[in-house]
């Protein structure tokens, strides 16, 4: 254990930099946990699914309340639309899926039947469809590329009054799940397939909008969302035995960004480098990079797989391939601060 | 609430109703200088039958929880909900002359929330089967009253999402919910039968398992009929394929698919759709009287 900064505030695990024995669990068990929860909180909470209910960890919630689950069969674009139409009559609908399907192939469904129908609604009368995609990312592994959703991010932000979460592990997913539920209006959350370390705590807080500082650091930003951070925070291990001081961000919620908290980290550092588990074409990183061009032009690295199509593999190995690994961000951490000087 | 049988004296009166309906479909056209003629004149009177006879609604109260929904799926044939809803008593006449202009509500596809009263945003093609169906479930959820009714265009069934939704609909059995498609026979690019063949299309939703009947949908009484046996029907949903001539009522536009994606476009067609309208009218009275 080095000298670190970590902020207490967060509740995170004791233990948190011991790579080699810290838990792992699939994010999407949070979500599957957080259906339970937030349809125990709320009986307008009702979920879809096209074919994939275990798989998405929809089948809890199955289990707890199934006159409240609908299976669509593979259909996605259609989930989509009764979702709308549940929504409308006053339902919280959750769609489950795959990200490759569902926000893919059924996007103009979303676009026009709920982030549309949606627009200008007047308070209460909104539609609150959620759309979950699982097995989002390169690490979904051997099913390779057609499965590997890595625009998803990028589909669901530029959809008006969308909002994006990519929660980092198991807690954060339930807690990202039960958040979404009670916000009013569309939302897009984000999970991958493979089981990601458990950093969090039950106790960590979470707020969709607000980016959590895990480390304060004075040299260099990291803002990650998703599997990344923890990789993120592995990085920032590793250099801080090399004098770099490196502030480590949770930035979970792409949409609405926190912007604040990244324009006062980057006011500090005078350098950012993003990572998540997505294209550097519009994703997380996009949306920081549209922001601080505005506000405070801050030069940036970008990690994530480089406008290219994913493949089949492990998913450690490819997160090596695809520049995603721990030592692709201490790398594009030292070209950031390169370019600060 | 159950709708009542229509009687005679109702159906001339919506019959004259639907064609000052058609009148107001020709100017608004005119005067937003474009926008679909051929499904709007082709639906009035299943618009009419609808909003004068067959939804329990409330035009001075669109919001009322217990009213039924109507999914307007084929959102470029608006013009004929939106000059009906106006008839209906939903806002003023006069506002049907901002169709498609800055800051209207009268949108150029079906927006939610821009017009109390239009139930779901639409335009692009297929989706709304899939909504309508999301509003019948909620109000089965629920043990709701209300019905659910959905508008859709013939073009429109190539649309992959419309069987998704069909087979979904025939296996939750959905008898809350009504659909009616416009079987005009054409679409942009021509005669749905040389576009993309449909037939047999009743027998394609009742392999479904849906509860189909074909109509004169410019029969105001058969429309009535159609949709108080699909209020009956256990167990399955209704799907009423209202046969129409589109372009109804002014006999240029009539059954030419050229006119199903423009206006009138001069003075001079107006009047002339005007004037054919005003001799429809004649022809329903001398029917009748």
């Amino acid at each position: 254990m080095n000298n670190m900064k970590i902020n207490k505030s967060l509740n995170l695990i004791s233990d948190l930099l011991n790579a080699d024995k810290i838990e792992k669990a699939k994010t999407r068990d949070g979500y599957g946990k957080g259906l339970v929860e937030a349809g125990e909180k709320n009986e307008d909470v009702v979920v879809l699914c096209a074919d994939l209910t275990e798989s998405t960890r929809s089948h809890w919630f199955r289990e707890k309340f199934p006159e409240r689950f609908i299976e669509v069969g593979i259909a996605e674009q259609n989930m989509a639309a009764t979702a709308s139409g549940l929504a409308s009559a006053g339902k919280v609908a959750f769609i489950s899926s795959y990200a490759a399907f569902s926000p893919g192939r059924n996007n103009e469904q979303i676009r026009t039947t709920i982030s549309y129908n949606n627009w200008g609604s007047e308070k209460g009368r909104e539609i609150n469809v959620k759309v979950a995609g699982a097995h989002a990312g390169v690490s979904v592994g051997r099913d390779g590329a057609t499965h590997q959703a890595l625009e998803d991010v990028a589909l669901m932000r530029v959809q008006p009054g969308m909002t994006v979460v990519v929660p980092a592990d198991v807690h954060e997913a339930q807690k990202a799940t039960v958040a979404l539920a009670e916000r009013p209006g569309p939302a897009y959350i984000r999970f991958g397939r493979a089981a990601y370390p458990i950093f969090t705590t039950e106790k960590t807080p979470f707020e969709i909008g607000k980016a959590y500082v895990i480390t304060k650091g004075k040299d260099v930003t990291i803002a990650a969302n998703g599997p990344l951070v923890y990789k993120a925070l592995q990085a920032a291990s590793e250099l801080e035995e090399e004098g770099i001081d490196c502030e480590v961000i949770n930035n979970h919620t792409v949409k609405p960004l926190d912007g604040e908290t990244i324009l006062k980290s980057v006011k500090k550092t005078g350098a950012i480098v993003t990572a998540e588990e997505h294209n550097i074409l519009g994703g997380m990183g996009s949306a920081v990079a549209e922001y601080l061009s505005q506000n405070h032009p801050t030069p940036q690295e970008f990690i994530g797989t480089r406008d290219r199509f994913g493949e089949s593999g492990d998913p450690e190995e490819l997160f090596e391939k695809f520049e995603m690994g721990v030592s692709h961000i201490k790398e594009a951490v030292k070209r950031v601060l390169d370019r600060k000087k | 609430m159950p709708i009542h049988a229509i009687h005679d004296q109702k159906v001339k009166t919506l019959e004259k109703e639907a064609n000052e309906i058609r009148k107001s479909i020709m100017e608004m056209l005119f005067e937003a200088g474009s926008g679909h003629s051929a499904g709007p004149l082709g639906m009035t009177d299943v618009f009419t039958a609808l909003y004068f006879h067959v939804l329990d609604h409330k035009p001075e109260d669109p919001f009322w929880e217990e009213r039924d929904r109507l999914v307007l799926s084929n959102g470029h044939i608006n013009p004929v909900q939106y000059a009906t809803m106006a008839h209906a008593g939903y806002f003023p006449k006069e506002e049907l002359k901002t169709l498609r202009k800055m800051g209207t509500r009268l949108q150029g596809h079906p927006h939610r929330t821009a017009l109390p009263g239009v139930e779901a945003t639409s335009g692009p093609l297929g989706s709304g089967l899939g909504v309508a169906a999301g509003m019948a479930i909620a109000a089965r959820m629920d043990k709701k009253k209300w019905r659910t009714y959905c508008i859709m265009g013939d073009g429109e069934q190539n649309e992959g999402v419309v069987w998704e939704a069909a087979m979904f609909i025939g296996k939750e059995k959905l008898n809350e919910l009504t659909v009616i498609i416009d079987r005009n026979n054409i679409q942009i690019d021509g005669f749905t039968s040389d576009v993309m063949p449909l037939e047999p299309l009743r027998e394609k939703y009742e392999a479904f398992g849906w509860h189909v009947v074909d109509i004169d949908g410019h029969n105001i009484t058969e429309i009535v009929d159609a949709c108080r046996k699909a209020d009956s029907i256990q167990e399955k949903p209704t799907m009423i394929i209202a046969n129409t001539i589109p372009g109804y009522g002014v006999e240029f536009m009539e059954d030419k698919f050229e006119w199903h994606g423009k206006p009138p476009g001069s003075k001079e067609e107006l009047s002339k759709a005007l004037h054919d309208l005003r001799t429809l009218g004649g022809r329903i009275n001398s029917e009748h009287e």
